[in-house]
């Protein structure tokens, strides 16, 4: 018999201590549950903007205890009429240290991990560490990395199910203006963000031949300014976005290319908006995206009830809609399947099998650093790290996976054409030619 | 300082200056500062909005720390409206806040021409008695209202407004106002300066699309008695005639045209929905009349005369394929178009205003021209009292969502919500709020929903198990992301209202945080 001494989680109590009939399969009520969320269940939110506070304070107060957040961005005036735990004095500081430093003053007894870097500057096995990623961010490149880390750790049995204690459980979260989406993914049984990819159109850049010949709207006087002009005057210094007297030049400049050819519309602020490509972004859209976010990663960690399954929309520019799809997974994703099979003999150097997963027609990755089951065997980078492992190259790959017939390595390199290259971290099943151990059976289905 | 246009871009690039000003100018009243109404006005405040008035009677317990995040332990045993409105005005020093330690209930029963000073009204966590009246309150003294209510995983937020008209509707996606099939004489004549035969390859790439498209469908409609492609088979020929006309592979002007042809299958004349507007009843001018049904009066008998069918052109092009000089040349001759035809409608609003006895020029240029260039886009929002829709419900509509797969569900939280008041109402406490056994709460509850049915004229109709056991589990917990979910489908609803931009909701917004299949109910 529960008594009636005063309890923060007076609310969540009701959903987490008792029996109920729509809930997920592993539900079992009880102060168990309750405590060990609070006490095991480690999460981490990825960006600290607009999706990022509301999701911190959303799940500080959903019964997380063990909450970190990575950002590496500095907080800007234009965050402040959404990113609600920083204030004007706090322009210039880190958002992450910020924004855990908020939540955890309002909300005793949560401790956020704040880490003010690039998502790839933290290593892979920093990602194994969490039960859930959240993640709250605005690049489909992000989005990408983050999933593509989340899926590394996936392992399948030979039945080509995923194993359970395998699967890192992601939540994502966008916004633009009155519309979002919410999702959860599940690696191996959910699509994940990659086999999705087409929901993300690229962006569409302007032909330079319009730019240069043809402007008809006032963007295209804009990028004429940034994109030629800039260059043509400027030899050698670049642009930066963030310089205000750059963005003026480029705005009068912009100015006087829209008045040569008749073309109403130039403002400083669309300039903006089209040099910064800014996404516009409110309070109110980031609020319901992050709840909706906060509350599946509530039902993952618990079971307390059913899970979206598996994409949410949301559009409140007409009325109000909301609508959920059942995606289905991409079967040969390169991502979130079992991972490109390699198969090599067992002299093939390190520094040999680099370079074949730049010339490999489905990787195409370059400046592959090698990770085996958490050990380094050549890093790119940082120098220090280059330089221990770079004696590594010489020797043969088969000797340094421990002369295993079969394993998963984990690469990271930059991928796509000379004008995109992207971060990109790929899962591959190694198979040495002529060991012991291999069947034909294990090989089936590669590839 | 940093400059507060600096600070509010992100949302300027949504709703604008005037939409900004509108948010500033407006005072919203909050009844009751749980999380759901704290987390409403938190995306208010930061938004920029004029002033806030926090009303709740309670004082801060241990438990409201666990769902609340405008509170924290110094708070315990304050005024929650005091403490809730301190941290609001943190966010922004620029929203003059207030709070009135009092219980809503309290300020229904006692003091109904309170709520007259305010632009708009949050109402949250309120029983439904005293929903109906506020509501009747609100009417009254035409002030807007919202409801918003946060029940374990469920809740719902319904606007309460008489009439709210919308002219920057601002659509996603809608058709561009070209008149490909329809030119008027100008546009005709730019046209016919084209020849599309032209042997001079770069001209053939660099003719815009709309000219493409005027010319050939008056190709068209002259050799098939006058009609334009209306079949599968005479849209696909319309292609292939447009096809025919390349001259290289990478003339995307053609490419353009092609993918564009279907703004030419599209009959003239206005949209059903634009008509259900001139032709409502309002257009019937009275001393009262508001501005809105002054101008859309005048654009009846535009429509009727001056356009021909047409509601004024709306001036604007889409970018396309061309040489600089044509396309701004053919934006000159949308634009002159778009602003006689205007002044058309100006003409006719000063008319009636002064038909009317009011001030002429009593509606600004500007606002008209707002209008004119939205006119195709205009939205009227009703909404039935709440009292209206629960003594007088529509059965059909009810039964339809009750045996829907995609609606059975939040209609049964619908049912759900309102059998939990009366059986507060009854019983002094919500269906598993205390602690213990829950067999009798949920036979009782499932007896109250049963009568709610039946009221609702709805005999033999029931809900499953699964959701009334669920709703007595939910034990009117407030959730944190619940709450945090529907203030924020709350806030923005207030936007929209405040700022009349975009299109309000119409219906019952009701929230399933189960598998989040959450839809609006039109009763
Ligand atoms: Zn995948």
């Amino acid at each position: 018999m529960a008594d009636t001494a005063p309890s923060r989680s007076r609310d969540l109590d009701k959903l987490l201590l008792r029996a109920g009939n729509l809930v997920g399969p592993t539900f079992e009520p009880g102060t168990e549950l309750r405590d060990d969320l609070q006490e095991y269940a480690r999460i981490l939110v990825v960006g600290a903007g607009g999706l990022g506070c509301e999701l911190l304070k959303d799940l500080a107060l959903s019964g997380f205890k063990n909450l970190e957040v990575i950002d590496m961005d500095r907080i800007e005036v234009s965050n402040l009429n959404r990113q609600f735990l920083f204030r004007m004095e706090d322009v210039g500081k880190p958002k992450a240290e910020v924004a855990a430093k908020r939540v955890m003053e309002r909300v005793s007894g949560v401790n956020i991990v704040p880490h003010f870097c690039r998502i790839e500057d933290k290593d892979i096995s920093f990602y194994n560490d969490f039960n859930i990623i959240v993640l709250g961010l605005d690049s489909i490149e992000a989005r990408s990395y983050i999933n593509a880390v989340a899926c590394s750790f996936l392992e399948y049995e030979t039945d080509d199910k995923p194993r359970e204690e395998t699967i890192k459980p992601m939540v994502d979260g966008g916004t633009e203006g009155f519309k979002g989406h919410a999702r959860v993914i599940i690696p191996g049984v959910t699509p994940c963000f990659e086999c999705t990819i087409w929901l993300f159109p690229p962006q569409v850049k302007f032909p330079l031949c319009t730019l240069a010949e043809t402007p008809r709207t006032a963007a295209h006087c804009i990028e004429y300014a940034h994109l030629i002009k800039w260059d043509e005057v400027h030899s050698g210094k670049s642009f930066d976005p963030d310089d205000p007297e750059h963005m003026q030049w480029v705005y009068s400049e912009a100015v006087k290319r829209a008045e040569l050819f008749g073309i109403p519309g130039v403002t400083y602020s669309l300039t903006q908006g089209v040099v910064k490509n800014i996404i516009p972004a409110i309070a109110s859209t980031n609020a319901i995206i992050s709840a909706a976010c906060a509350l599946e990663t509530l039902k993952i960690a618990s079971g307390c009830s059913k899970t979206l399954s598996n994409y949410l929309t949301y559009n409140g520019v007409a009325g109000l809609h909301i609508k959920v799809t059942e995606f289905v997974k991409d079967k040969d994703c390169l991502v979130c399947g079992p991972g490109v099979l390699i198969e090599l003999d067992t002299s093939v150097t390190l520094e040999k099998f680099i370079n074949l997963l730049e010339e490999h027609p489905k990787l195409q990755l370059a400046k592959a650093s090698v990770t085996y089951r958490g050990k380094n065997l050549y890093m790119q980078a940082p120098p220090v790290l280059e330089e221990m492992t770079r004696s590594n190259l010489s020797l043969p790959l088969y000797d340094l996976m421990d002369k295993v017939a079969k394993d998963i390595l984990h690469v990271t390199g930059v991928t796509g054409q000379s004008d995109k290259k992207t971060s990109c971290l790929r899962k591959l099943r190694v198979v040495f030619r002529g060991v012991d151990g291999v069947t034909d059976m294990d090989m089936a289905g590669g590839a | 300082m940093a400059e507060p246009k600096t600070k509010y871009d992100r949302q300027l690039r949504i709703w604008g200056e005037q939409g900004q000003s509108a948010l500033e100018k407006a005072s919203v009243c909050l009844l009751n500062c749980g999380p759901t109404g704290s987390e409403t006005l938190k995306n208010l405040v930061l938004g920029g909005i004029g002033s806030i008035t926090v009303i709740d009677g309670s004082k801060v317990e241990v438990g409201d720390l666990g769902n609340n995040f405008m509170l924290d332990e110094s708070c315990v045993g304050e005024s929650k409206a005091k403490s809730v409105c301190a941290f609001l005005q943190e966010l922004n020093d620029a929203v003059k806040a207030k709070f009135i330690e009092e219980y809503p209930e309290a300020l229904i029963e006692m003091n109904p021409p309170f709520f007259s000073q305010f632009t708009l009204v949050v109402a949250t966590q309120l029983g439904e008695e005293k929903m109906i009246k506020l509501d009747r309150i609100c009417r009254e003294a035409n002030v807007m209202l919202i409801f918003a209510r946060s029940y374990g995983l469920t809740g719902f937020v319904r606007i309460s407004v008489k009439e709210h008209t919308v002219v920057e509707s601002k659509p996603d996606h809608f058709l561009d106002d070209l008149r490909l099939n329809n030119p008027w004489p100008e546009l005709r004549k730019f046209a016919e300066t084209f020849d599309l035969n032209v042997p001079d390859p770069v001209a053939h790439k660099h003719t815009p699309y709309v000219v493409i498209l005027i010319k050939m469908s008056e190709e068209w409609t002259n050799s098939h008695g006058g009609s334009l492609p209306s079949t599968r088979e005479e849209k696909r020929e319309f292609k292939e005639l447009l096809k025919s006309k390349m001259v290289a592979i990478d003339e995307d002007n053609y490419k353009e045209a092609i993918e564009a042809s279907f703004k030419v299958f599209a009959p003239p004349g206005i949209s059903s929905d634009l008509q259900q507007i001139i032709n409502d009843s309002s257009v019937e001018l009275s001393s009262t009349s508001s501005d809105f049904w002054v101008m859309v009066a005048a654009l009846k008998e535009f429509i009727a005369t001056e356009g021909g069918g047409e509601a004024p052109l709306e001036g604007s092009i889409p970018d396309m394929t061309s040489s600089t000089e044509r396309y701004v040349n053919l934006q000159k001759i949308y634009q002159a178009k778009a602003e006689a035809d205007c002044l058309a409608i100006e003409q006719r609003v000063r008319n009636n205003l002064k038909k009317l006895g009011r001030e002429p020029e009593s509606i600004s240029k500007a606002t008209i021209k707002s209008f004119c260039r939205n006119a195709r886009k205009l939205k009227v929002c009703r909404y039935r009292l709440l009292e209206d829709e629960f003594s007088n419900p529509s059965v059909p509509d009810i039964q339809k969502y009750l045996t829907d797969e995609d609606y059975s569900v939040a209609m049964g939280f619908y049912i759900l919500l309102r059998a939990v008041d009366r059986f507060a109402a009854n019983y002094n406490n919500y269906p598993g709020e205390f602690d213990g056994p829950m067999d009798e709460d949920i036979s009782r509850l499932k007896t109250t929903a049963v009568s709610v049915l039946n009221d609702l004229g709805c005999n033999g109709s029931t809900l499953t198990e699964d959701l009334i056991n669920e709703m007595c589990r939910f034990g009117a917990a407030e959730l944190h992301a619940v709450a945090a979910f529907i203030g924020g489908v709350a806030s923005q609803e207030v936007i929209k209202l405040i700022t009349k931009q975009f299109v309000p909701m119409c219906g019952t917004f009701i929230f399933n945080g189960i598998d989040h299949k959450s839809q609006l109910l039109t009763l």
